[in-house]
């Protein structure tokens, strides 16, 4: 299905979030999830299914003032 | 005492726009500070490096939320910060406007009201505004942060009444100037007039020599804090001599 990645429409073969996550190689616990402008907890991500148009975003640490 | 979290170091300080990792590293050692800000942003590359100096650096963690211009998208940006961070504290910025950079009462309010009943430990950033600061402390926040002039402008204390009426205002109430500080002695300004502590990045990030001046501002803050413990002597509009007239030779013809 398509869904939106950080901004970028991709193609994936990801039922969840965390199936997303591993997919796309980030580093698991380094990452934070957010679903259609919602946080996805860690642990909830393999119980949350992606839907046709999906707006995920996975963020990291970076700098900031 | 910021959420019961004693810091002898008063400065904050922002981890953005250092010409290399490794001056970001060294700065923060100069400074002194035990506190430094961090954010959140799309999975990039460098994000390994960033996490180690974060770590070697044994500093407290403040994740903020710059950039969100709603209530809903600084809730969800301080959730995800709560995770990968491991940390109640958040540093709550929901911008009003993208010029200015100045942050929306309402949304601020409504997002505080948010995130501390989810146990958030809040520094909101916002202006000098007394009753604002009464509405966030309502809505449990127990630190302010105002604004000394806008983000990254390098202004000092651009109100510096209306930040004398709200440190006099809030007594009890730990307040970090946050934002706005070009040169160290305007932080040293700010803790002279008792405020608890200062936050800035681009003072010390886009100087020449980002390490030195990371240093001069952690004694800068020091200095003021020191200053403000001692005692100022009262601004007087007249003379008044320091050496004492008693006993004074005659000496005029």
């Amino acid at each position: 299905m398509r869904i939106e990645l950080n901004g970028a429409r991709v193609e994936t073969g990801a039922i969840t979030l965390a199936e997303l996550v591993a997919e796309r190689g980030f580093p698991e616990t380094a990452v934070a999830t957010a679903l259609d402008g919602a946080f996805v907890p860690r642990g909830a991500r393999a119980d949350t299914a992606l839907a046709e148009g999906a707006r995920v975003e996975v963020l990291t640490p970076m700098q900031g003032g | 005492m910021f959420y019961g979290t004693d810091l002898t170091s008063r400065l904050m300080l922002g981890t953005a726009q250092y010409p290399s990792p490794q001056v970001l590293r060294d700065a923060i050692a100069a400074s002194g500070a035990e506190v430094i800000t961090v954010s959140l942003r799309r999975e990039g590359r460098e994000g390994g490096a960033f996490r180690d100096i974060l770590k070697d650096s044994g500093c407290r963690l403040l994740p903020n939320t710059a950039g969100c211009h709603s209530a809903r998208e600084a809730v969800t940006t301080a959730q995800m910060a709560r995770e990968l961070f491991g940390t109640d504290w958040i540093k709550l910025e929901v911008i009003g406007h993208a010029d200015t950079l100045q942050p929306d009462p309402f949304a601020l309010v409504e997002a505080a009201r948010i995130l501390c009943a989810e146990g958030f430990e809040v520094f909101p950033y916002t202006t000098e505004d007394l009753i604002l600061g009464e509405k966030l402390i309502e809505a449990g926040c127990r630190v302010l942060m105002p604004w000394g002039a806008p983000i990254g402008s390098g202004q000092g204390l651009s109100n510096r009444p209306g930040l004398a009426r709200m440190r006099a205002h809030f007594p009890e109430v730990p307040l970090v100037i946050d934002a706005g500080i070009g040169a160290p002695s305007q932080a040293a300004e700010a803790m002279e007039m008792g405020f608890d502590a200062v936050l800035l990045n681009t003072a010390v990030a886009s100087a020449r020599d980002p390490v030195a001046m990371a240093r001069a501002f952690g004694q800068a803050v020091e200095a003021g804090l020191a200053a403000h413990e001692a005692g100022l002597m009262p601004r007087r509009d007249m003379a008044r001599a320091s050496t004492p007239v008693f006993g004074m030779a005659e000496l005029a013809g």
